[in-house]
């Protein structure tokens, strides 16, 4: 009988402890399956925040660090500094990222670090309960947006990408979606990409994923990925911003 | 007042609304969330003003700049966060700020876990941050008291111009009991309190008295001023544990065999504990320190009665009060410690067992 | 009087309510009480509990390790926190939802399809209530007329024919309580 899909090697065998519906999942299972096609299971080591992703450390089966909220770029900076032959990349929530990790997301960014970043874009803190992230849209409501967020007080939705996009450093950047199954199969495309690049050590690649969040949210998950398509997409669209390898910049 | 049932997160937030806190800035973070949540719902209908900040870095330092500008300012974390507001306090302390700081502890080190601890008790009362400072420290062992203390927090950071951390847990944090608010400051009350032109703070200076120039600052690069001005932080801190010393004394008789020290939800714990062996005719005396910093020494050396053959710490934690303790007790007696960590809570039962070991 | 309790089952089934109600109703009838919900990301779709107690001397600790009185709604709750129960106490159980039960002779059982019965009165909402009723009326921690009282002021205005059925429910959980 011939083999179609099975566990990446790259992930251990525990099931995921994400809510139903979540899609931290799939953009594991992404992640796993470019290492495995990448060869990369050896020299891989991944950086997880703190996060609903809090325990990835658990789940991929290469090393893994455990960072402070928001720092895991830093950390990752340090590894592959003091590891130049591991490739490292992290994976990050929209609060961890674009909140208390800013600066450090930024500056790594700036250095054009070796490394690749997945951002995963809920518009939502997920492991707290739902509060207000960065990606928030406007009028969205959350637990401290209990009047929906308010863009003259609070501000814009921050689209990380194109503010990555602003350095002059990163070599890849690109915007996808998990909303779909043909969505899934380009993000795949996309983070098969950022890895390659990583492996080949051209330089900062950083992918974002729209995402949702339906316990949060309120939403059943199907009802939550149309939520999305309606809402996140025309605010943060999906595309390559730059890559560097193809002369996109 | 009549009673209502709140969570702690929730009955502090609305006691420091009622004091006549406008300002806030925080970061989400469990087991606190209730409170910034909270902050989120109410503040914008008392026509304050509540920030999710990008960090509690950023935090801390929102609450710098409001209380430089003379207004009560409120912020709130769990030890993970409250770590990094460490920098910031640093500075509140220098640039002698009132401000009020609520730590919603939890298990440790590091990320540790979300359920209540008492492991911050060192960084909250002996530094934390750098350099040679105080911070006034409460610690609530109720709802009701988690509440009452906001108030407090405030006129004493006025009063003294530093900031006072009240140090909950996630157990009081998550915790619904009664509670009975005080009336709430009325709007000129609150209008006074938030509109003060104080001789040092950021103001206009068309409203208040006239002046030309205030700073604020933690900075004086001559050290000679800067050892006046730590000098002169010191003299304030005396006054403070010369005049804001708070402790409950339960229980506390010559006829004591053994002298129990706890704090916060420990207490709670301990002295259900001293009341069943009271039943069995074993006599056990407590004393709670409601301020851990400034800290009883000498009332709790004074508790100790000519029966007392031991002096017994219950913390949850690894045994940080009972540093204090021992510089309290200075040899007198043996003193004992006893702890659980990781964010399990002892039960009154296993107190119990501990304090029949004694006899 | 001291009665330590734990409600526990999926959550959206109410089960935190479960423990509020009963602590309110206590504050107002002068006990002591206090009201702890397991939280984190435990809770995420899985099951959710609360130690509720309800007390004539100040609280100790809130947390519940072995309670008078467990209400358990999903079997998980049940094998977890069954074998808790004190001795003598009491275990409200939805039969519907636990198949598996529980084996102990020294307990009462309340044990009841509460989950059916709710949708046989009008709505899955109202399972908390009925359990309630079913506290009342095997224990009498706190009194009917308390939680009537603190319901009408909540709903009558608001959505009186809810307050119908709530009550109704209580009512129906009183005398399953009593069997
Ligand atoms: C210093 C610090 N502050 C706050 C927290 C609490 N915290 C844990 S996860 C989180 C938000 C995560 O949201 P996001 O990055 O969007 O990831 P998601 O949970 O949605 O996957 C916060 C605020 C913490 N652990 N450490």
């Amino acid at each position: 009988m011939e083999i179609i899909a099975q566990r990446p090697k790259a992930l251990t065998k525990l099931s995921f402890t994400y809510c139903p519906g979540c899609l931290h999942g799939v953009a594991h299972r992404l992640i796993a399956e470019a290492v495995d096609e990448l060869g990369l299971n050896d020299v891989m080591t991944g950086v997880a925040p703190v996060g609903c992703s809090v325990f990835a450390y658990k789940f991929f089966d290469f090393d893994m660090a455990q960072a402070a909220h928001g720092r895991a770029p830093a950390v990752a900076t340090g590894i592959k500094r003091a590891r130049p032959n591991m490739h490292v990349f992290t994976y990050q929530g929209d609060g961890d990222l674009a909140a208390i990790g800013t600066a450090e997301i930024v500056h790594a960014a700036n250095r054009g670090e070796h490394m690749s970043v997945f951002f995963v874009n809920n518009a939502i803190y997920g492991m707290t309960g739902g509060q207000m992230a960065p990606t928030t849209l406007p009028e969205m409501k959350t637990t401290t947006s209990p009047y929906g967020r308010k863009t003259d007080d609070i501000g814009f939705p921050i689209r990380v990408s194109e503010l990555i996009n602003s350095l002059i450093a990163p070599y890849y950047i690109e915007r996808v979606s998990l909303l779909t199954p043909a969505d899934i199969i380009k993000a795949k495309k996309a983070v098969k990409k950022a890895l390659l690049y990583n492996k080949e050590g051209r330089g900062f690649t950083f992918v974002e994923f729209i995402s949702t969040c339906p316990t949060n949210w309120g939403i059943d998950p199907l009802k939550s990925r149309e939520w999305a398509k309606e809402n996140m997409l025309p605010f943060f669209k999906v595309g390559c911003l730059r890559d560097k390898g193809e002369g996109v910049e | 007042m009549t009673k209502v049932l709140m969570k702690g997160n929730e009955a502090v937030a609305e006691a420091a609304i009622r004091s006549g806190c406008r300002l806030y800035f925080a970061y989400p973070i469990t087991p606190q969330s209730e409170l910034i949540e909270y902050m989120a719902k109410m503040m914008p209908k008392v026509g304050g003003t509540f920030l999710q900040a990008e960090s509690e870095v950023a935090a801390i330092n929102m609450v710098y700049g409001a209380a430089g500008a003379g207004r009560r300012v409120m912020t709130s974390s769990s030890s993970p966060g409250i770590s990094l507001k460490m920098e910031g306090i640093s500075y509140i302390a220098g640039a002698q700020l009132p401000a009020v700081i609520i730590n919603v502890q939890r298990g440790g080190p590091g990320l540790g876990d979300i359920q209540p601890g008492q492991s911050d008790y060192f960084q909250a009362v002996k530094g934390g941050g750098h350099g040679d400072y105080h911070l006034i420290v409460l610690a609530p062992s109720s709802v009701q008291e988690f509440a009452d203390m906001a108030g407090e927090a405030f006129d004493l950071a006025d009063k003294y111009r530093t900031a006072v951390m009240i140090l909950a847990d996630g157990m009081l944090g998550q915790m619904m009991e009664p509670v009975e608010f005080k009336p709430a400051k009325t709007a000129e009350e609150i209008e006074a309190l938030n509109s003060q032109h104080h001789d040092w703070c950021i103001c206009p200076n068309v409203e208040g008295p006239e002046h030309h120039h205030h700073e604020i600052n933690s900075l004086e690069i001559d050290p000679s001023v800067l050892e006046q001005h730590v000098y002169n932080l010191y003299d304030n801190y005396a006054t403070i544990e010369k005049n804001e010393l708070r402790y409950e004394s339960y229980n506390v008789s010559d006829d004591n065999e053994i002298l129990c020290v706890a704090w916060g939800t420990a207490s709670r714990i301990v002295k259900s504990a001293i009341n069943e062996l009271k039943v069995e005719g074993k006599s056990i005396g407590m004393i709670r320190p409601i301020t851990v910093w400034p800290f009883p020494y000498q009332e709790i050396d004074a508790a100790i009665g000519k029966n007392v053959k031991k002096v017994y710490v219950f913390e949850l934690n690894m045994g940080q009060m009972l540093d204090d303790v021992k510089i309290a007790v200075n040899g007198k007696v043996p003193v004992d410690f006893w702890g659980k960590v990781g964010g399990i809570v002892f039960t009154p039962a296993e107190i119990k067992t501990k304090l029949e070991e004694c006899f | 009087m001291k009665a330590e309790i734990i409600c526990a089952g999926f959550g959206g089934q109410g089960v935190l309510t479960i423990g509020k109600f009963i602590a309110k109703a206590g504050m107002a009838e002068g006990k002591h009480v206090s009201w702890l919900p397991s939280y984190g990301p435990e809770m995420r779709g899985g099951t959710a509990n609360v130690s509720a107690v309800v007390s004539d001397e100040p609280i100790a600790s809130p947390i519940v390790s072995y309670p008078d009185i467990l209400v358990a709604l999903n079997q998980p709750s049940l094998d977890k926190f069954g074998p808790t129960i004190r001795p003598g106490g009491v275990l409200v159980v939805d039969t519907g939802m636990c198949p598996h039960g529980l084996k102990r002779d020294d307990i009462q059982f309340v044990a009841a399809p509460f989950s059916s019965i709710a949708v046989e009165i009008g709505s899955m909402r109202v399972l908390n209530m009925l359990a309630i009723g079913a506290v009342i009326g095997r224990t009498n921690i706190i009194k009917y007329e308390t939680i009537e009282e603190d319901l009408t002021a909540f709903l009558k205005a608001k959505n009186p024919d809810l307050l119908e059925q709530n009550l109704k429910a209580i009512k129906r959980g009183i005398e399953i309580g009593k069997l």
